[in-house]
């Protein structure tokens, strides 16, 4: 035992370099991600700025209550969750048909090419695809808003209705994303058994069909892998989007737990109830990003790590 | 197939005809696909507009120095940790895989900047999310599998310091991987604003992004001033026009470096996914 101390020491000695370089980031981590942590126990204090974090008084579990008792906690969930759900099953569809239909490409140049304009929209800012969607959902001169009248629709203000708020949210997501997500599926279908392939055309299926038997089931666990995993990230809806898109009309929709965090505490400088309900956020994350590894990994050979 | 090309492509070439039209054409509506009455009219305004042009300098140093932190910080995490015989290897990477799955959140990393007086400063952009755990896995697959024990063996017999293999062998070796992440990191600086919300008051240190949010979805800053009706409803539609110019000039520099940088784009999708 003793042998093995003296050879870690040497080691540790001999290379003392890696760990000078280790320490750069490793004090990075230490400082604006471990300390914050440390600083939860703001959740469990009624934190006053003058007393400092160390000498606020103690309060347990009071914060948690409020926000579980308070009137809008089902609605905050709620639309966070169904944002992320709604998000899920309108994106991997296009995803996939998009990676088929990129796959289908005999010529490779039309493929560089399709691939080019539906990778595009993800260098999009968010502040630019929301003002993109501003502008052309215009009451006065939006041409989308001009659009959705031919078909029908009376009111002029798509962005102030709550219920719209979702379906904005979710379809722009998709533009901007689908060519982004359809990669994934794409590098699947290359790997898919040439043979297989061949297999299909001696038998005399249509493109269809092959795509129906060979392709899609040769997909599938990537599919299932990536569903999986998405299902993690179900409360954790970003919020730069959504807080650009949010106004008081159609708040009943679009507030979701990361706009209420920073509404509740930057804004109205309730930082305990905030780290509260941050905190219950983090830990459900953890929990489900857990869940979803193991069930992944259960399916799979893969995991996150 | 074509179907979903021309989605994709329809809004940005409706925005980018829509910035060079002109500002009556645009009130009146008849602007549905190519410019009419084209002129720059709308991109000499924006580019006088100082607050554009601060924002857009102050995006430039945010998005060069952050990458160029992130990138080394990255790298100097990722060395070590992919050395196979380093003690206390698995316990320092599963410290910065954990951030991955938790965090104090909001309020509590505010109040960490906060207290190291960053506040307020260009700091607080660029340090607090430099390191990007997802991006350090990246590069750490990347060192493990693409760099063969060989390499390391023979340098070390020759007597080389961990520092001198460094910069001699793994540096000129991952190139590639430097390319991946840089892009991403750079992609994140210049896109995000949350940051800047949050950490930044005095508004010469604003970036692009957060000047075109003002502009563009706050209605605060007016790029227009006046009062006289017949001007102001010419300088409405010139406030119209002007938001479309404004979402050109600040999507178009990542746009213009995209189709170069397209290759390496892909693959990073693609190592980020090898790992899970």
């Amino acid at each position: 035992m003793p042998d093995l101390h003296k050879k870690t020491r040497k080691l540790m000695l001999e290379h003392w370099q890696l760990y000078l370089l280790l320490l750069f980031p490793l004090i990075n981590l230490i400082i604006f991600k471990y300390l914050p942590i440390l600083g939860l126990q703001m959740a469990f204090k009624d934190f006053r700025v003058s007393k400092g974090m160390w000498d606020s008084p103690w309060v347990g579990l009071k914060h948690f209550q409020a926000f579980f008792t308070s009137p809008n906690f089902w609605a905050i969930i709620g639309n966070t969750v169904t944002i992320s759900l709604y998000t899920i099953v309108a994106a991997f569809p296009f995803a996939i048909l998009l990676a088929i239909g990129m796959n289908e490409l005999s010529s490779a140049r039309a493929r560089k090419t399709v691939q080019f304009f539906t990778y595009a929209p993800y260098f999009i800012s968010t502040v630019v695809l929301v003002s993109m969607m501003m502008q052309m959902f215009d009451p006065r001169i939006g041409i989308l808003t001009r659009l959705l009248q031919l078909f029908g629709y009376r009111g002029d203000n798509v962005f102030g209705s709550a219920t719209a708020f979702r379906h904005l949210y979710v379809w722009s997501g998709v533009w901007q994303q689908t060519g982004y997500n359809a990669i994934m599926y794409l590098a699947a279908l290359t790997a898919i058994n040439v043979e297989l392939y061949d297999a299909a055309k001696v038998d005399g299926c249509s493109k269809w069909q092959r795509i129906w038997h060979v392709d899609l089931p040769g997909i599938q666990p990537t599919i299932i892998i990536l569903l999986i995993l998405n299902m993690g990230y179900i409360m954790s809806v970003g919020f730069e989007k959504v807080y650009l898109m949010q106004n008081p009309m159609n708040l009943e929709n679009s507030e979701i737990i990361a706009t209420y965090v920073y509404r509740m505490g930057l804004i109205n400088s309730n930082f305990s109830f905030s780290t509260a309900v941050g905190f219950f956020n983090s830990l459900i994350n953890l929990i489900l990003m857990l869940s979803v590894n193991k069930a992944a990994q259960k399916v799979g050979e893969t995991s996150l790590w | 197939m074509i179907a979903s090309t021309l989605v994709v492509l329809y809004p940005i070439v409706y925005i980018i005809s829509s910035s060079f039209s002109s500002a009556n054409a645009i009130i009146s509506g008849k602007v549905w696909l190519f410019p009419v009455e084209p002129n720059f009219n709308a991109y000499t305004a924006v580019f006088k507009n100082k607050q554009v042009l601060g924002g857009y300098m102050n995006s430039i140093i945010y998005t060069a120095g952050g990458t160029l932190i992130s990138v080394v910080l990255t790298i100097a995490a990722a060395y070590p940790l992919s050395r196979k015989f380093l003690p206390g290897r698995k316990f320092f990477t599963a410290m910065f895989v954990f951030t991955m799955l938790f965090s104090g959140g909001l309020i509590p990393t505010y109040f960490v900047v906060r207290n190291m007086h960053l506040i307020d400063t260009r700091w607080a952009i660029v340090l607090p999310n430099a390191l990007s755990i997802w991006n350090l896995m990246v590069t750490l697959t990347y060192f493990k599998t693409s760099l063969s024990e060989e390499l390391f063996e023979a340098a070390t017999l020759e007597g080389a310091s961990d520092m001198r293999i460094l910069t001699s062998i793994v540096l000129p070796l991952s190139q590639a991987i430097i390319a991946v992440i840089g892009l991403y990191y750079a992609i994140g600086l210049w896109n995000s604003y949350f940051d800047a919300l949050i950490y930044l008051k005095s508004s010469d240190k604003f970036p692009l992004q957060i000047i075109l949010r003002n502009i563009l979805i706050s209605n605060q800053a007016d790029l227009s001033m006046g009062a006289d009706m017949v001007a102001m409803a010419r300088r409405q539609g010139m406030a119209d026009v002007m938001k479309f110019a404004l979402i050109v000039i600040s999507s178009a520099p990542l746009l213009m470096v995209y189709p170069f940088v397209q290759k390496y784009f892909v693959k990073g999708v693609m190592l980020g996914s090898i790992k899970g």
